[in-house]
């Protein structure tokens, strides 16, 4: 796929997946030049005022101490983006590494795999990630493997089920006999076959990690300060809330504008191809 | 058709449901040992949570002696177990009290929050997805289609905050803490629970709706809807005496399933409005890291989930006629 058919693919979206697909781009942009262009130090106490409305200095105002909202807010984006598209590429991985395996391994790998991941899919994944994170704490790199490993049942369940329908098809039962190994049936027969549903799970998948990252965040049991992500930002203002301002409702509209994109995005891209 | 007798042939689906009762309590014992297998990997433990820093190592060996702690792990998992196969899940670290009394406590306030939040949002929810099903591929579907494709995607935080700053700030209408009254009268306990039952409903209506949506388009593609619509049915008695019989297993998989996601979305709706609920209790249990009530909390839920599941399955199994065949 080369860049123009990319454009074109873009520009058969319907309207809502136009937007989706402008709001992720914006995030993307931001999380990786935010810290560049934002106007203070997102530690600094730059306004004397605290819960300052927007002006032409501080464009979402200050927070509860004083800070600039937008500079915080940038960089806050960048770790949730960040740890969430990092979170969501291990969890794919790892989820579709053992459905490749349970796929064309033998029958007792697939049955064992299975059966674990139906064990770990019935624990609701955001209680699973409360006893994760208070069995190990929520370090930076913790966090983001605490949150991955949340996900891997549900990433597996999906793509076992891509491997398992495409590996019993006759090219798969050729390559068998041709005497190809295990590993290249799986990386090179099956693999490539499953990519476009996959990623559409793993955009879904993106969303779910930011939002339970954001609500561990909102809770305080997820990234901790210094380190900020969108959910701290969220969690610091509370005291805002009864005076409405910026500071809490910039970083919650941030987390929304981000998930409701992604979401956009993957539904009219996935109907595209069922039409 | 087989001309069995009643007795046989009900024989095929009460054994599917026996066993996927069994099923379902073998899932439990596997969730119990994860439970217990992570929450005991800290290398901290209990006696030395409960003693603090200061303790002396002889001080933290008497103490993990005496609350059993030094015995091999699966002898403490299968009195866990046995803990709460009888209902005592052992002794709070933190607040120095049974277990089983504190949730017993808060259980009562999520089951009215659970029960309130379904009463509300199911029906609202059928009635977005038997629209939007009826109107397939319309203005109306495709507006309910964006609508709750971002209702879905919105962290319960930014729906509470958004209701707190409408409700309680600008119009004065309701708490933004949800304080359950001492025998109220019906108003005060509208007033109370509003809030958080709107919150917790937005996401289950969404869910549930577009799940509700897809089973019945799924049905619609059948050649039985098309012969009835040749034959005349109307569109109120098609979809309800038609479409949605058949399409009971699935829903009720939905129904199941959002549910389940009532428990997430309360860890979150409980904390914002200060709410005495089991999912404040357990994001209570991991900040102090109180591991016993961490552990029951946990349980709980899994079991409610496995239980929801589980009830789905067997309705889904008795309302199939090709399944009640055996």
């Amino acid at each position: 796929m080369n860049i123009t058919s990319l454009i074109r693919a873009a520009a058969r979206l319907p309207v809502s997946g136009k937007i989706g697909l402008v709001l992720v781009i914006f995030w993307i942009v931001i999380a990786a030049i935010g810290p560049f262009i934002a106007p203070y130090p997102p530690g600094s106490f730059a306004n004397q005022e605290v819960f300052a409305a927007s002006s032409s200095q501080f464009w979402l105002g200050s927070d509860f101490l004083g800070r600039d909202v937008l500079s915080r807010l940038l960089s806050g984006a960048r770790f949730t983006v960040g740890l969430s598209a990092v979170a969501v590429t291990i969890a794919a991985s790892i989820g579709t590494g053992f459905a490749l395996m349970a796929a064309v391994g033998p029958r007792w790998v697939d049955e064992l795999l299975s059966r674990g991941m139906d064990t770990l899919i019935s624990i609701p994944s955001k209680i699973f990630a409360l006893v994760l994170v208070a069995a190990f704490g929520s370090s930076l790199v913790l966090l983001t493997v605490i949150i991955a490993i949340t996900y891997v049942p549900g990433n597996f369940r999906i793509a076992r089920s891509l491997a398992v329908g495409l590996a019993r098809l006759d090219y798969v039962e050729v390559a068998r006999a041709r005497g190809e190994g295990r590993l290249h049936l799986a990386l090179v027969e099956v693999l490539p076959n499953m990519i476009k549903p996959l990623f559409a799970d793993i955009g879904l998948r993106f969303v779910f990690i930011v939002l339970l990252l954001s609500g561990l965040s909102f809770l305080g049991l997820g990234l901790q300060p210094p380190d900020a992500d969108l959910g701290s930002l969220v969690r610091e203002n509370t005291s805002g809330l009864a005076e409405g301002a910026l500071a809490i409702i910039a970083p919650a509209v941030a987390i929304a504008s981000l998930t409701v994109g992604v979401n956009l995005l993957i539904d009219a891209a996935t109907q595209g191809k069922a039409r | 058709m087989s001309s069995a007798s009643p007795a046989s042939r009900w024989r095929g689906p009460v054994q599917l449901v026996a066993k996927r009762i069994g099923l379902a309590f073998i899932t439990l014992a596997l969730v119990s040992a994860v439970i217990f297998t992570i929450s005991g990997l800290l290398p901290g433990d209990a006696a030395q949570e409960v003693l603090g820093q200061g303790a002396t190592p002889e001080q933290i060996t008497a103490l993990r002696h005496e609350m059993g702690l030094d015995r091999p792990a699966p002898v403490r998992y299968f009195e866990w177990v046995r803990g709460i196969a009888i209902g005592d899940p052992g002794q709070s670290l933190v607040a120095n009290m049974p277990v089983a009394d504190i949730i017993s406590e808060r259980l009562p306030n999520t089951l009215v929050l659970a029960g309130l939040t379904t009463l509300f949002s199911v029906p609202i929810a059928f009635l977005v997805g038997i629209w939007s099903a009826v109107t397939r591929g319309r203005a109306a579907d495709r507006a309910l289609n964006i609508m709750t494709l971002a209702m879905v995607a919105l962290p319960e935080f930014l729906v509470a905050t958004i209701a707190v700053l409408v409700f309680s700030v600008k119009l004065l209408w309701l708490p933004s803490i949800t304080i359950v009254p001492q025998d109220p009268t019906l108003g005060e306990f509208l007033r109370a629970y509003a809030m958080p039952v709107m919150v917790l409903g937005v996401g289950v209506i969404a869910q549930l709706g577009r799940m509700i949506r897809a089973a019945i388009i799924a049905e619609l593609d059948r050649p039985y809807v098309e012969m009835a619509v040749l034959k005349g049915v109307s569109q109120r008695r098609l979809i309800f005496r038609h479409v949605l019989p058949n399409a009971v297993g699935p829903i009720i998989n939905a129904m199941a399933l959002s549910l389940s996601y009532l428990f997430g979305g309360a860890i979150i709706v409980e904390t914002i409005f200060s709410y005495p609920g089991l999912a404040s209790l357990m994001v209570n249990a991991v900040t102090s890291r109180d591991m016993p009530l961490l552990q029951a909390c946990a349980m709980l839920f899994c079991a409610t989930y496995l239980l929801l599941v589980l009830i789905a399955d067997t309705v889904a199994i008795l309302a199939n006629p090709r399944l009640r065949q055996g």
